[in-house]
């Protein structure tokens, strides 16, 4: 028996045309009132809304705020450069260890943490990368996703990170004046996730500028067809060794955040499955399109929340929404343009995780 | 000289896919590899455009060694290709699969590039229509000429063309190869790389014909197309006539 193809109405598409056709002002105006609602987003009265079983302010600075950090920073890599990567959480542990080392050894102020944090973190990645980018689809897959444990056991095995037991007494970052929501402190999570909302602004104003320019073209090209992109004269290694960078950066900037706040940290934090959910929700946003890795990010983190009333099941729950958002919208909720015309093809980027590539680099 | 191969050996692994290539090229000629599947006809344009190392020989451009430049280099120096299969960017429309085309030259501006779409739309007047098209929709006549007019806009000295007659209806290769002709004419060298050897024989002013990695005739385009042997195994005559 075959089940009826059902066709849904297409809203998302159709918001999708209608957002496209939107003069440039338009969409500054869209994103300042997202800005606002990210701003008022604390309220008691949304909270009561939209995580009625959970701390709302908590959860929205983890895993919300973070998770929408780490989405952004991935989808650089996956989205963007179309490179499947398994173990970003790698560089999110770098981060909050070098904020828990050079926070409670050192004395560093979190200032001072944050640049080390992200410079360490995207050293890590060109390290990666520079002996793996070689390598395409599903192999590189592989090979980050036994980086990603690497570095969780080896913080499990080393003396100066405190092995399994981690790092305690992670300072916070320093008070500004006596405005409320700038005293870090140890109960009120809303100072941080502001602080997060800061580091998304920036990260998404520095994405938008990189996808407009050479480099954000190199990175479409090599996504599409990497040796196409090779014959154009686009220098393929480095700017795939820069998607990883900076990617990186980005992990490790959201791993200096996360840390400032938490008091301590142990390598059970930075799980595979950690790397599993930020992909995820690059993949079910609509890999490429900034405005949906956000609502990935956002989704992947708030579902489980919502879902708490439900108890044990809301992992069977959570699984099952995705499963079906994966069935009716394989291209993600909010798809960016040339991703469709991608996946309608069915070849490039991570559709056929490149190995499309991989038969014709066998044959002569 | 434009374009010089000298003894290329190049290695699969462990499976030699060239033994020895030697090819000469010079300005403004179309030359054309013919042979059969597995002779090394695309491994030898790979290798020029730096999509394959080279064991052991040399490739010269203008006189000037390019074995070890990096392949992004190349095209800046004047080597452009149209890969076999067409490799068109699916996501891309039109226009900005032609601005990759373009990327070795630097910078973005769609104005700077005026004069290259220009004798890009005007040598294929279809591409002009589908503008604003995804690549990946395009028919496999169309995605051939945008592969074409995309090597173009690199401006290249020496235009690499791998198989622009594969999968296509009759009277679309015929179109296509008119429009190499005309190329050419405009100050472009050509290296073709076909199957199709009638056809590649008689657009063509020299061909080489390629077996198991080998060059094992080379002569003038007319020639080759009175010769018996060649005529037995690339051009379906018969042996004994």
């Amino acid at each position: 028996m075959r089940l009826p193809r059902v066709q849904l109405p297409d809203f998302v598409g159709a918001a999708g045309a209608v957002w496209q056709r939107t003069p440039t002002w338009g969409k500054w105006v869209i994103g300042l009132a997202v800005l606002v609602v990210a701003v008022l987003a604390p309220a008691d009265s949304v909270g009561r809304i939209m995580a009625p079983a959970s701390d709302w302010k908590s959860i929205l600075f983890f895993p919300i705020a973070v998770y929408i950090l780490l989405a952004v920073g991935l989808n650089i890599v996956v989205g963007q450069a179309g490179l499947l990567d398994l173990g970003y959480v790698a560089f999110f542990a770098i981060g909050g260890y070098s904020m828990a080392l050079l926070g409670v050894d050192q004395h560093w102020s979190f200032w001072a943490i944050l640049p080390a944090g992200i410079a360490a973190a995207a050293v890590a990645g060109v390290v990666l990368g520079a002996p793996t980018l070689r390598l395409r689809g599903d192999y590189l897959a592989i090979v980050t996703l036994g980086f990603g444990e690497i570095i969780r056991v080896t913080a499990n095995n080393l003396t100066f990170t405190g092995g399994p037991r981690g790092i305690a007494g992670i300072p916070h970052p320093p008070s500004v004046g006596h405005v409320k929501a700038l005293q870090y402190g140890v109960l009120d999570p809303k100072p941080y996730y502001y602080l997060t909302l800061a580091a998304i602004i920036l990260v998404v104003f520095v994405v938008r500028r990189l996808e407009n320019s050479r480099v954000g073209r190199a990175w479409v090209a090599i996504r599409e067809d990497e040796d196409a992109a090779q014959l154009m004269g686009v220098p393929t290694f480095k700017f795939k060794l820069w998607a990883f960078a900076m990617g990186a950066a980005i992990g490790g900037m959201a791993g200096v955040v996360w840390a400032s706040k938490v008091i301590s940290i142990t390598p059970d934090n930075f799980q595979f499955i950690l790397s599993v959910l930020v992909l995820s929700a690059v993949v079910l946003g609509g890999s490429g399109n900034l405005p949906g890795v956000i609502l990935g990010g956002f989704l992947v983190a708030w579902l489980p929340e919502r879902f708490r009333g439900f108890a044990s099941h809301r992992d069977l729950i959570f699984g099952g929404a995705l499963v079906a958002l994966m069935i009716f919208r394989p291209e993600g909720i909010l798809p960016s343009r040339r991703r469709r015309a991608e996946m309608e093809e069915g070849q490039a980027g991570l559709g056929t995780l490149g190995a499309a590539d991989v038969t014709a680099e066998a044959s002569p | 000289m434009l374009l010089e191969l000298d003894g290329l050996h190049v290695h699969y692994g462990k499976i030699e896919a060239l033994r020895g290539v030697s090819v000469a090229v010079e300005e403004g000629e179309i030359v054309t590899l013919i042979g059969a599947n597995g002779a090394g006809k695309t491994t030898t344009l790979k290798t020029i455009s730096g999509l394959r190392r080279v064991t052991s020989g040399a490739i010269r451009l203008n006189g000037r060694d390019i074995t070890r430049t990096p392949g992004h280099v190349r095209v800046e120096l004047g080597v452009s290709q149209a890969p076999e299969g067409r490799r068109i960017f699916p996501g891309m429309t039109v226009v900005e699969n032609l601005e990759m085309g373009a990327y070795a030259r630097g910078g973005s501006g769609r104005a700077r590039l005026g004069a290259e779409f220009e004798r890009v739309f005007s040598l294929f007047p279809q591409l002009a229509e589908r503008r604003t098209q995804p690549g990946g929709t395009l028919s496999g006549g169309e995605q051939q000429m945008l592969a074409i007019g995309r090597a173009l806009m690199a401006r290249p000295h020496v235009l690499l063309l791998d198989e622009p007659s594969m999968g296509l209806a009759p009277r679309l290769v015929a179109q296509i190869f008119a429009i190499i002709a005309e190329i050419n004419q405009q100050g472009t060298t050509i290296l073709l790389v076909e199957q199709n050897a009638a056809q590649a024989l008689r657009l063509a002013d020299r061909a080489y014909v390629l077996e198991v990695g080998q060059v094992v005739k080379s002569a003038s385009a007319a020639d080759l197309l009175e010769d018996e042997s060649v005529r037995a195994a690339y051009l379906g005559g018969d042996v004994a006539s």
